[in-house]
């Protein structure tokens, strides 16, 4: 590799520069220091008045300038000893991290889920009951929930660890199994509304920014191997997938640049209004029944409502940028957007009329027992329903075929023409933010939500087992990892109809709707209704159109499976020999 | 002063900030903006009274509705002209007149039934519930209205058509 990448910026900074004189002089530096501290902390123990707290400060000070020296002398030794393998690993050492990540987030959770069962059993759902610590251990050992002792004491929430004494006013904690006691002093503080709130609010921002980024180099990876090409293959060693990373930091570092006539304050507000609602719409999206920040008995409404606000943000960019380009992007945009939100509108209701509710994880949780009772396999017109909803969604999102707001070749980049940096990377934060809710949406309406395909009773037992048990209940059966799974699938989608669809005119992407898809969608929410009050549930009739649809559905996914075969086994002639050299393992 | 009272006089400054800035703006699109934050923010206070349906549908309706204040703006109003809205002073008066009559019967209305403000104690009053009633108790009302709008769109449809030559 000829180019100069940032990996190696970052070598050269940490590993060739850095010459062993500048640990010695840091180390040296710090040992002083450290020497220094202790002197004055040694004096500021016999000083009076004054002299005292002069001490205590230069104690204070000499402390963190040693503390800062002996570190910098740390990482600098460290990035030389193992900065070569750090850059080759560097991959490896993400991804496991985020496993370690999501693994560390996910074990707490799960005994929080179960603590939280424990507290309803003894005072219903939704309330907060008070449990020691001695429960908590009793949970963390999986113990039966009928051994757990909850004392009622009138408080809210349960006892803090220091005040959980049993009868004999004998502290319990740390008594009998040291490992529990961490696991419950861990747990302790998830009781409260205030700490779960804010993980889920770290959990959201990350858990997006994340995505984005993800998603933006996955984007490019498939484009480029559907035309051929590499796609980012420099920057991180392992195809590109540093690449988000290091765009990011181009971004931040671009001039923030607007016009002389546009709007400034508008043009200024107009990507945090796109961006804002979209990271919002994840406060209501469950990645499980329990893996939620909020459950809104109108969850699905709330999405739409963020969603549609999102799209004001577009329109505003593209009228405030006072360009000819980036206003006709916002007019196709809210023409678009206006046609398309009433056939999504009735998809929608479809589901809503079967299952009754908005909530979303009650939709969810009705379709456990499988894949043939996943929502889009009711019947015909739930099949449909689905079929629409991934359609409309598309245009919602401004994914091709319908990205008319943006359209590159006729409208430079559309609406976001104007902007650089930081403000236009929101703009596209917001985008794949939205593709992956989406995508979550529909499978939570019609995709089994966040059940795999076995049906969940078959785990039944493992539910109430040893946490190993759980977990793997979790990530067989019934977890926030069949959601993510589901939804980077019609991200995938998505993606995949972006690099093979043209893109339609503006009169046609009209004409699909109101044509098409609005009497299409009318007919399917007709259809929907007569069958919810004609076929009974378990009628033959709807015995049989379950069969049938689920056989489509699985149909649809062998023939997906068989093309992916039918490509690999053609490689050569498909995608050529370059992308061929490269491939993973290759 | 407990969490929800500050969260409403919050709410209610920034609601009247933007309605102000609603009536002062002499562009048509910061106008549009302003109702949108107006009318956003009465969704938030909706949903700080616990009416989350309600502040759902706000949302969507008035968000929408919006779109289309900002595109009409956009396609009746030039930018590059600059053009602006200035009222005449008997429009003024008119306006006033309007307004005034307005607060009045409000403020008549908030005299007459205020009493004890209290939160819904229920917590099983949710969107169900307002569907059960809507589709029995108020079904006359609902179907009336219904056939009101669809009257309206008919209406509209036939107003946009191409005149016959």
């Amino acid at each position: 590799m000829a180019n100069f990448t940032v990996e190696d910026a970052l070598r050269s900074r940490w590993s060739a520069s850095a010459k062993p004189r500048a640990v010695r002089t840091f180390a040296v530096l710090g040992i002083v220091l450290a020497v220094a501290a202790l002197g004055l902390g040694y004096l500021a123990s016999s000083a009076p008045g004054a002299g005292y707290w002069l001490a205590v400060l230069g104690t204070a000070l000499a402390g963190v300038a040693a503390m800062t020296c002996l570190g910098a002398a740390f990482v600098i030794q460290f990035s030389r000893l193992v900065g070569t393998w750090l850059f080759r690993l560097a991959f490896l050492i993400f991804v496991g991290g985020l496993v370690g990540i999501a693994l560390l987030a996910w074990v707490p959770a799960l005994l929080y889920e179960q603590v939280d069962a424990a507290v309803a059993d003894h005072y219903g759902a939704g309330a907060t009951g008070v449990l020691t610590v001695a429960d908590l251990e009793a949970v963390g050992w999986a113990l039966p929930t009928d051994s757990i002792e909850v004392r009622r004491q009138g408080a809210v929430g349960w006892a803090p660890p220091t005040d959980s004494i049993d009868g004999r006013g004998k502290a319990v904690v740390g008594s009998a199994h040291p490992t529990a006691s961490f696991l419950a002093y861990a747990l302790w503080p998830l009781q409260f509304r205030l700490t779960r709130d804010i993980l889920a609010l770290v959990g959201v921002v990350g858990f997006v920014s994340l995505l984005a980024m993800f998603t933006i180099w996955w984007e490019r990876k498939v484009a480029g191997r559907m035309q051929s090409r590499l796609g980012p293959m420099r920057v991180g060693g392992w195809h590109g997938w540093a690449q988000s990373m290091a765009d990011g930091i181009k971004l931040l570092q671009k001039e923030d640049i607007y016009l002389e006539g546009a709007d400034r304050p508008l043009f200024k507000l107009a990507p945090y209004i796109a961006f804002m609602p979209a990271l919002a719409l994840f406060l209501a999206l469950p990645f499980s029944a329990a893996w939620i920040c909020r459950d809104l008995d109108i969850g699905l409404l709330f999405i739409l409502a963020l969603a549609g606000i999102g799209v004001l943000g577009v329109i505003v960019a593209g009228w405030a940028s006072n360009n000819k380009w980036s206003l006709l992007g916002a007019m196709r945009e809210a023409c678009q957007m206006i046609s398309y939100e009433i056939p999504l509108g009735f998809a929608l209701l479809v589901p809503v009329m079967t299952t009754g509710t908005l909530r979303l994880t009650a939709i969810g949780e009705l379709q456990a027992g499988g894949f043939h009772t996943w929502l889009a396999f009711q019947s015909p017109f739930t099949l449909a329903a689905a079929v629409l909803f991934f359609t409309a969604t598309l245009a919602a999102c401004k994914r091709a075929p319908f990205d008319l707001p943006e359209a590159e070749s006729e409208l430079v980049a559309g609406v976001y023409t104007e902007y650089s940096g930081f403000r236009w990377s929101l703009f596209f934060f917001a985008e794949y933010a939205e593709m992956f809710a989406v995508g979550a949406l529909a499978a939570i309406l019609f995709f089994g939500a966040w059940y795999s395909p076995l049906p969940a009773n078959w785990g039944a037992a493992w539910l109430h087992g040893p946490l190993w048990q759980r977990a793997l209940y979790g990530i067989l059966f019934n977890g926030p990892l069949w959601l993510i799974f589901k939804g980077f699938f019609f991200l995938f989608v998505q993606i995949w109809l972006r690099w093979t669809l043209p893109r339609i005119r503006l009169d046609q992407v009209m004409y699909a709707c109101v044509q098409v898809m609005l009497p299409l969608s009318m007919l399917v929410l007709l259809g929907a209704t007569f069958w919810a009050l004609l076929v009974p549930h378990g009628s033959m009739l709807a015995v049989v159109a379950n069969l049938a649809c689920t056989a489509l559905g699985v149909g649809a996914v062998l023939a997906i499976i068989g093309i992916v075969f039918y490509g690999y086994s053609n490689r050569r002639q498909l995608v050529g020999t370059l992308a061929i050299e490269h491939w993973p393992g290759s | 002063m407990t969490g929800e009272a500050i969260a409403f006089y919050l709410l209610a400054a920034v609601v009247t900030a933007f309605a102000l800035g609603c009536v002062l703006a002499s562009n048509i699109v910061r106008m549009a903006l302003c109702l949108l934050g107006t009318l956003g923010g009465v969704a938030l206070l909706y949903f700080l009274m616990a009416a989350n349906f309600l502040g759902a549908i706000q949302l969507i309706v008035y968000a929408g509705g919006t779109l289309i204040v900002i595109v009409f703006g956009v396609m009746l109003t030039s930018r590059a002209y600059g053009t602006k809205l200035r009222v005449r002073p008997l429009e003024m008066i008119g306006a006033a007149v309007v307004t005034l009559a307005l607060l009045a019967g409000l403020t008549a209305i908030l005299v007459r039934t205020a009493g004890p403000v209290v939160s819904p104690s229920t917590p099983d009053f949710g969107v169900a519930q307002i569907g059960t009633e809507l589709l029995s108790t108020y079904l006359v009302p609902f179907e009336v209205i219904s056939v009101l709008l669809l009257a309206v769109m008919i209406g509209a449809a036939y107003l946009v058509q191409p005149e016959k030559k």
